[in-house]
């Protein structure tokens, strides 16, 4: 046998990164766990069942999103903001429109105005009704509630397939307008699922929203304070759950949002239940507009004279719209030639995720499912 | 003071109501949510959609193909429309299209791709070539069944597999196809008319010229052309 010679201690002292937590038990969920909506880790410290420490984990879905845009031109970028968040391909779409058109002044057809905000109140409601069947998932209503809400997506996803050409990656918008217009008989069709979709409100809230089971498990849990929200740049309806009055399409006014009457619902614990009570509020409010929008449409032409070759001059700006799941901006800059110099998203979701640690620690390990089921996070958008 | 559960109750009379109802809602007894697609891989090739519930309609779209303008068994490549120009090649976000240029035997440049492949696998259906294409030359496919067995070869789609007639087309998408034809139409009616004036102006400037050369011939008619300009041997 050979005699090696002992292996001589390191000059520093080894600390063991738990040491300090013993008796915790460390719980990776994810990256494929059925609760975390995609590609997502969360690292939890647990104290038997409680959160003690929870650490997100997200990079998994990355796809180099912005620095693709960067080699591209600015047109070529359009069909990958569809992918940001794939629930919402309008809402991204106009983001992204409403910055390049500050590039180069392109006026936007009046048709065309009433078309994206009826696109993207419709993806609100597309949006808004995947997340709380979702949630009741989440909190385990399996199947019933998420199969209801899917019934009534599917009618939108349809409408956006007739227009556009695909249910989901629709493309949809160009700067100056839109890629084309409507089909005959789209608005008709709008009409008459609009007027419907009330009756599904209903028929859900009294599914769900007084199940004593769903107001045990969801209120008081995650609660989010008004201040804290704000010191963490949260925005969309988790902002407005724990109570701040912010809606982009009110203090920015994009768009013509300003020529719509709707109320922005608030809530006013800041919990689980808030936030998916005002989701369902703010679907009755995304009718009031469609609606409105529905009513008012001109005929006319949907794009405008934009040029050929878009190639800005050298300008930085900003464009953001409330997207269904808070701020979605795109920031370009653009150097003069056809390609951004660069392009950055600031994702709604990645945002609102950074409190998940504040949120859940306290709770049961259950209850941090439900908390991120009402965050409402996508990882496309998260990771981008 | 409400009773416990009686929310539970609530929610569960809804449940029973959808499930009776699914029995005799007409709407969802002959209309289900979750549809095919329309084409079968044993239907005929190039033939429109027969079920009637189906989700494809006129604008669907998923995969590219390249426009002729040949009517029944004539040769494709006689009219395709593609010019090889490889605008398209280098705008489609994914980078999936692939071209070659044809060269005939003195090698020029003979406007027609020799190759054209676009990979199905990267391809992400989203009209980016259409848009950019100035020859309308390639345009969206609503053929949805496209899986295969053939890992790689069976994934990338040829020039003669992309080739469609401008039939198929309009049988596809008739309103866009109709849509893009008047624009051609118009847009070679301009061109035409351009040209003629153009030539017309160019006609009239010659007989101008023509004109005054005459004229000044007849002014200066003891000139002899020849002689004071002749260059000495
Ligand atoms: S399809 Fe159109 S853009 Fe592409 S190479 Fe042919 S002519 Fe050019
Ligand atoms: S549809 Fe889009 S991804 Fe597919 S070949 Fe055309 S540009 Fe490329």
């Amino acid at each position: 046998m050979s005699t090696a010679a002992p292996i001589a201690a390191p000059p520093y002292k080894l600390v063991r990164h738990d040491e300090a937590e013993a008796g915790l038990l460390e719980v990776s969920m994810g990256p494929h766990h059925p609760s975390t909506h995609g590609v997502f880790r969360m690292d939890v410290k647990l104290d038997g069942e409680t959160v003690v420490r929870l650490k997100p984990v997200f990079g998994y879905l990355h796809r180099n999103h912005e620095k693709l845009a960067e080699g591209m031109s600015y047109l070529s970028s359009m069909p990958f903001t569809d992918r940001l968040d794939y629930f919402n391909s309008m809402a991204n779409n106009w983001a992204y429109a409403l910055a390049a058109e500050k590039l180069v002044d392109v006026p936007v057809p009046e048709r065309a105005q009433y078309l994206r905000v009826i696109m993207a109140e419709l993806t609100r409601l597309v949006n808004h009704t995947s997340l709380v069947g979702f949630f009741l998932n989440d909190l385990g209503a399996l199947g019933t509630p998420l199969l209801y809400a899917f019934r009534e997506r599917e009618r939108i996803l349809d409408l956006f397939e007739q227009a556009s050409g695909a249910r989901m990656m629709c493309n949809y918008f160009r700067f100056g307008g839109l890629r084309c217009d409507v089909p005959a008989g789209w608005l008709d069709r709008t009409r008459a699922l609009v007027g419907g979709f009330p009756k599904f409100l209903d028929e859900f809230e009294k599914l769900l929203c007084e199940n004593e089971i769903i107001l045990a498990r969801t209120q008081h849990v995650g609660v989010l304070s008004g201040a804290q929200a704000i010191n963490a740049g949260i925005t969309g309806p988790m902002l407005r759950a724990s109570g701040v009055n912010y809606d982009l399409r009110k203090v920015d006014a994009y768009g013509i949002y300003d020529r719509f009457s709707f109320r922005v619902p608030l809530g006013a614990a800041g919990d689980c239940y808030d936030r998916f009570m005002i989701r369902m509020l703010e679907m009755r409010e995304s009718l009031k507009i469609l609606e409105q929008a529905l009513r008012d449409i001109p005929e006319g032409p949907v794009m405008g004279n934009a040029p050929r070759v878009f190639k800005p001059a050298a300008a930085e700006v900003y464009g953001r719209v409330e997207s269904p799941k808070g701020e979605l901006g795109f920031y370009l800059i653009a150097d003069g030639t056809t390609k951004p110099y660069r392009y950055r998203v600031r994702p709604p979701s990645l945002i609102n995720l950074t409190v998940l640690e504040d949120l859940c620690v306290g709770h049961s390990i259950a209850d941090a499912v439900v908390i991120l089921g009402s965050i409402d996070i996508v990882l496309g958008e998260v990771d981008r | 003071m409400k009773l416990l559960g009686s929310g539970i109750f609530k929610g569960m009379a809804v449940t029973l109501e959808n499930f009776v109802r699914s029995y005799f809602d007409r709407d969802r007894k002959h209309h289900l949510f979750t549809k095919e697609y329309a084409w079968k891989s044993d239907a005929p090739a190039d033939q429109l959609p027969a079920r009637a519930d189906t989700t494809v309609t006129t604008r669907s779209r998923n995969f590219p193909m390249l426009l002729h303008d040949g009517k029944g068994s004539e040769d494709p490549m006689a009219s395709i429309r593609c010019v090889a120009c490889q605008i398209c090649e280098r705008e489609c976000p994914p980078q999936c299209i692939f071209i070659e240029k044809e060269y005939d035997a003195n090698g020029k440049f003979v406007k027609r791709p020799v190759i054209f492949d676009i990979d199905i696998s990267v391809c992400m259906s989203c009209q980016i070539c259409v848009e950019v294409c100035p020859f309308d030359a390639i345009v969206m496919n609503s053929e949805f069944e496209l899986s295969n067995n053939d890992r790689f070869n069976g994934l990338l789609v040829r020039r003669d597999a992309l080739l469609k007639s401008n039939d198929y087309y309009h049988r596809i998408h008739p309103e866009e196809a109709q849509e893009r034809d008047d624009r051609m139409a118009r847009e070679k009616a301009e061109k035409e008319a351009k040209q003629a004036a153009a030539d017309a102006a160019k006609k009239k400037a010659a007989e101008l010229a023509a004109e005054k050369a005459a004229e000044l011939a007849a002014a200066k008619p003891k000139v002899d052309p020849a002689a004071p300009t002749a260059t000495p041997q």
